[in-house]
Formats: C-alpha cells, sequence, structure tokens
C-alpha cells in the first residue's frame, strides 16, 4: 500500500467547549489538486494548521507523505510547501532574500538557489519586483511571494489556505492562473477556500467540511452528480467570440446534452446528463466541433447548490 | 514465561525534497535573516543613534572639562562604561527583544516561519541569536567610541585589564537579560504588551524587588538579576570583590530608628556570574516552554 501524501487520522481539536474540528480521517494520494470547502468557522483553517503543527490536536493525529507531524515536524515539512493564514514576510527583505532564507533553512543547495527562485518568481509574476523590499508590496503581490515560497524547493505536498482571500479581483484572477499552472505539476494541491468558483475552476477533488465535521470527499463529478437535485451543468470556455445562433443547434444535438445556454460570446453553460463518461464523450465532441474549447469545467451553480444544500442539511 | 512483546513501529519512510539541515545548523541561518531585517530597521538605526549621540556628548564633555575624569584609564573607563553600560544593555534589550516572540504572532511573520521545516527551538534561539548580536553591536559601538577617547588621552596601550572583565561580564548580563526578554515576550500575542511589561520589569521591576529584599527583608538579593548587573562596574574598584558573596554597607538609623541594618550593594564577580549564568539558562527553558505551548491560532 503506497503511502498517502497526506492522512489524518481522527483529528480533533478543542477550544475549551468550542469542538473546532471533529475526528477528521482522510485519506489523499496521488497527483491532483483537493478543495478543501467549508463556510468560516467550519474548520478549514484549523485543520490545515494541524497538518503543519501550528497548533496542537486535541486528539488524533496527521501525516504529510507518511510522517506524523506532531512528532517529526522539521522531516513532515520537508516535503510540503505552506501557505496559511496569509502571512508575512519581514518587510525590509526583498522577496529574492526572502526565497533565500527558505531555501537555505529547507537545506536546498546554495547552487540551485538563483535557478529557482528565478524560476518560481518568474511562476508568480513576481521577476521585475525581485529586489524591491516586501514591506511596500500590496497584498495581492505579498501573496503571490507567499505563494512562491511555498513553492521553491518543489514540494510533493502544496497546502494552501484560501489563496486568493481577501484579494481584488484582478489579485484573484492571477492566484487563480497560478494554481491552473501549479496543477500541472505531479503533485497534491489540498487548498481551503470558501469561493466555489475557484474550487470548480481548479480542483478535480472536493472536500466539504460544516462545523468540524467532513460531510463528504470525492469528484467533483462524482459530488454533483450525488447531491446536486437538479440537472447538472458545464460551462465551456471558447478561445474567441462565437455567433450563438450558429453554434447551439450543433451543440445541443450532441449526446447527453440537454440545454444550451450563452453566457457571453465565449461562455456556453450546457446542461447535461449522465456521468463523468458523458462528460469525456461530450468534450471531445465539442473539440471536434472546431470552436477553440480553452476550457471545461462544472459549473458554479451545480457546486454552489451541493454546497448549500449540504451546509444547511448540517444546522 | 513469555511475555507479549508489541512489534516495532515500521520505519518512518523517506520525506521527499530537500534535507533539512540540523537544528543547531538552522538556527545561524535565521538568525543572519533575521539580524538583516534589524540592519534596515528603524529602531536598529535608533539604537545605532543613541549610542552616538551618547558617544558625542561624552566626547564632548571630555574634551572641555577632563578633570578627574581622564585622571587615570581604570577611573576612566569605570566611569564611561563600567557605569553606563548597564542602561544600554536594557535599552538594547528592549528595543530589539521586546517584541521578539510576541511580533511573530502579531505581524504574522510567524505564520511565515513555521510553514517551514524548523522546530520552534529554531525559531526562538534564532531570534535570540540575533537580537543578542544585533545588541551586543550597539555595546561595542559605544565602546569603540569611548576607547576612542581613552587613545586621545592616554595612548594605545593604556587599557586596563579591568576593561576586559567588565565586557565580559557586560556581554554576559547582555544574554541574561535578553534572555528575560524572551520571556516575557513570549507571553504574550501582542507586541505593545511584551514591550512594555519587560521595560517596566528591566527599568523598575527588578530594581524595586532587589530593594525590597535587601532593604526590608535584610537578606541578599542573590535572585535578582540587577543585583548581578553591579559587577559591571564593580571590577573597576579596589579591591574587587571576586567571591560568591555579596558587598555590603551598614545603614545606622535610616532604614528604622536606632537600628543598624546591613544592605547588600553588589554581588561578589563570581556569585554575580552564577546569578547571570542562572538567568541565561532558566530563561532560555522557561521561554521556550512557553513559546511551545503557544499556538499559532
Amino acid at each position: 500500500m503506497s503511502v498517502p501524501s497526506l492522512e489524518a487520522r481522527g483529528l480533533t481539536k478543542r477550544f475549551g467547549a468550542l469542538t473546532a474540528l471533529d475526528h477528521l480521517t482522510l485519506r489523499l494520494e496521488g497527483a491532483k489538486c483537493v478543495g478543501f470547502l467549508g463556510p468560516n468557522g467550519s474548520g478549514k483553517t484549523t485543520t490545515l494548521k494541524l497538518l503543519t503543527d501550528m497548533i496542537y490536536p486535541s486528539e488524533g493525529e496527521c501525516f504529510l507523505n507518511g510522517i506524523s507531524t506532531r512528532r517529526d515536524r522539521t522531516t513532515a515539512l520537508a516535503g510540503a510547501g505552506v501557505l496559511i493564514e496569509s502571512p508575512e514576510i519581514y518587510p525590509s527583505l526583498t522577496p529574492r532574500e526572502a526565497l533565500e532564507m527558505v531555501a537555505d533553512v529547507r537545506g536546498v543547495p546554495s547552487a540551485e538557489w538563483s535557478p529557482r527562485i528565478e524560476s518560481v518568481l518568474s511562476e508568480v509574476k513576481m521577476s521585475e519586483w525581485a529586489d524591491r523590499k516586501v514591506g511596500r508590496f500590496s497584498k495581492g503581490m505579498k501573496q503571490r511571494i507567499n505563494i512562491a515560497a511555498a513553492l521553491v524547493h518543489d514540494p510533493a505536498v502544496v497546502l494552501l489556505d484560501e489563496p486568493s482571500s481577501g484579494l481584488d479581483p484582478r489579485g484573484m484572477a492571477e492566484v487563480r492562473a497560478i494554481l491552473r499552472d501549479l496543477k500541472r505539476s505531479n503533485r497534491l494541491i489540498f487548498m481551503s477556500s470558501h469561493i466555489l468558483s475557484e474550487v470548480a475552476d481548479v480542483c478535480d477533488e472536493v472536500a466539504l467540511l460544516d462545523r468540524g465535521r467532513l460531510l463528504f470527499y470525492d469528484t467533483l463529478p462524482n459530488v454533483i452528480a450525488r447531491f446536486a437535485t437538479s440537472r447538472r451543468s458545464v460551462d465551456v470556455r471558447l478561445a474567441r467570440p462565437v455567433d450563438p445562433s450558429r453554434v447551439t443547434g450543433p451543440i445541443a444535438a450532441l449526446p447527453g446534452v440537454q440545454a444550451v445556454a450563452s453566457l457571453d460570446p465565449q461562455r456556453l453553460r450546457l446542461q447535461i446528463g449522465g456521468g463523468v463518461e458523458t462528460e469525456e464523450r461530450l468534450l471531445k465532441s465539442l473539440v471536434a466541433l472546431d470552436l477553440g474549447v480553452v476550457g471545461f469545467a462544472e459549473s458554479e451553480s451545480a457546486l454552489e447548490e451541493v454546497y448549500l444544500s449540504q451546509v444547511a442539511n448540517g444546522e | 514465561m513469555a511475555t507479549d512483546v508489541p512489534p516495532p513501529l515500521p520505519p518512518a519512510p523517506e520525506a521527499p525534497g530537500f534535507r533539512a539541515p540540523p537544528l543547531l545548523r538552522q538556527i545561524p541561518k535565521l538568525a543572519r535573516y533575521q539580524l538583516r531585517e534589524f540592519r534596515r530597521s528603524r529602531r536598529f538605526l535608533a539604537m545605532v543613534g543613541i549610542v552616538l549621540v551618547v558617544g558625542a556628548i561624552l566626547t564632548a564633555v571630555l574634551a572641555r572639562y577632563r578633570g578627574s575624569l581622564v585622571a587615570n584609564p581604570v577611573g576612566f573607563y569605570g566611569n564611561g562604561w563600567g557605569s553606563a553600560v548597564g542602561y544600554l544593555i536594557v535599552l538594547a534589550a528592549i528595543l530589539f527583544g521586546g517584541d521578539a516572540i510576541a511580533g511573530e504572532f502579531q505581524n504574522k511573520t510567524g505564520y511565515f516561519l513555521m510553514g517551514l521545516p524548523v522546530r520552534r527551538s529554531t525559531v526562538y534561539f534564532g531570534k535570540l541569536l540575533a537580537v543578542y548580536v544585533a545588541a551586543a553591536s550597539a555595546l561595542l559601538l559605544y565602546l569603540a567610541v569611548l576607547v576612542g577617547n581613552g587613545v586621545v588621552y592616554f595612548g594605545a596601550g593604556a587599557f586596563p585589564w579591568q576593561l576586559g572583565v567588565s565586557l565580559l561580564l557586560a556581554l554576559l548580563y547582555l544574554g541574561a537579560v535578553v534572555g528575560v526578554t524572551f520571556v516575557f515576550s513570549s507571553l504574550f500575542k501582542t507586541s505593545a504588551y511584551g514591550f512594555v511589561l519587560t521595560a517596566v520589569l528591566l527599568l523598575f521591576g527588578f530594581t524595586l524587588i532587589q530593594d525590597y529584599v535587601s532593604v526590608l527583608a535584610h537578606a541578599e538579593p542573590w535572585m535578582v538579576i540587577s543585583y548581578a548587573s553591579g559587577t559591571v562596574g564593580s571590577v573597576f574598584n579596589a579591591p574587587v570583590n571576586w567571591g560568591l558573596s555579596g558587598s555590603w554597607v551598614y545603614m545606622h538609623g535610616e532604614i528604622e530608628k536606632n537600628v543598624v541594618v546591613k544592605i547588600y550593594t553588589v554581588a561578589g564577580v563570581a556569585e554575580g556570574l552564577l546569578i547571570m549564568l542562572g538567568y541565561l539558562v532558566a530563561s532560555a527553558v522557561g521561554g521556550l516552554w512557553l513559546f511551545e505551548r503557544e499556538e499559532f491560532t
């Protein structure tokens, strides 16, 4: 049996009379992006802090790459990149110096610092700011440096706590683009969020937490198939504008498609029936129509419906 | 009779990625970046400014009045270093160490550090080392100004041995005081509380406790750090009390009418060393224990 990248066993955290996390058991393996959803105060950040030994469990244990973070945080966190609570970097340091510190403390050989730092700064689009003091940066810029710091050692596991929280729309879009790029690498990304569009856009699997209890953990299509009461829908993003009157007919005729709506000249929402296999066939058919498909994701509304129904059911 | 022995745990899997350096190598690494932050901070500029202003005033006063101040090297360094350095030590410790741990919580820089594969002890002692070096730099800058004046009045070779001993005691006292500031800083998650409590205790609290123990309880205040600080200056006074018991004076009727009271004024050098070492070790253990318990909620 392979070692899970991330595992929680009966993880519980109490703050006095309040149980913030209640016997969470979760086992994540392989390279994928898992969205950790839940309303404010549901225990998402508490879980991430327990996973990184920032706070201590009342019961249970958690592991990163098979190593207990409580018993050996140094080894457990060696293979993980962490961004929790939008941390602050010492304001007098430049991004380059801050990333050097991270690489130095993590034991990255000094000969590799420069290429790695250049690479992650480029990945988060901060290369031109590499030698300015962090203290003068906007919140979005700081968050991008924090993401770079979580990646500088090319970790197998990346833990992100609401990475686009508190950012303006442009900052959110930039962070989301970075997350999409991150997904292409061979690693596990475990990301807490309550921005459903972000999760629907980026994540392969979803875990929903409410009042400290895990309600479900499954792939995004399975979750929607299982819990959404109405028909499922996917959003299709196109590289170039199309005339809705000319494309809706051919698309509506494709197997599995029940309805087609144009959201804007470059976005369509399709209501579909069937499971993941239907989605796969549909995507192939859409590509064959040569519409310039560049995005194909469960629509936010489906996930939103699941989220609201499940969180409300828990109350 | 055979007993049930649980099977040994399987070895922990190797973590992927780089292996973090051991504790003793991580501490100076963290301290180096913390020092870089200090060096560029306003508080470091303020400390350097204070030292330079004090040094300039000292230089001007010596140039104008001379007199008994420059009668001999022992008296010169005793007045210029032995009497003044205790205040500089306390000021530097408060300025650099008052919020050292509390600030990690309040400013959220701790969340950045604790995402790294480091133990809490690495963060604690890395910061302590950085604060110590920053504060010691301020002391050495003041010493350089003083020695510059000494060279002018007594020549380049006139360094009394007392200055060397006093410097070593001052550096040890600095370690103990920085350790104490870290303990109080570890009690809070708000920088201002750390600053205020540390300042009150180091500037007034310990001296008051020393007076209470000495004057009211008529006992030797060996448990108070400020009692040990006097050794930094007392080594310039002949004869030096090298012993394990402090120096005292008798006060006739000043505390209580017609009563002679023995008041301890300053620790012996060996006693002072032990007090400072005791504070250094106790504060390191106690402060780390507090920091280990504190959660990044």
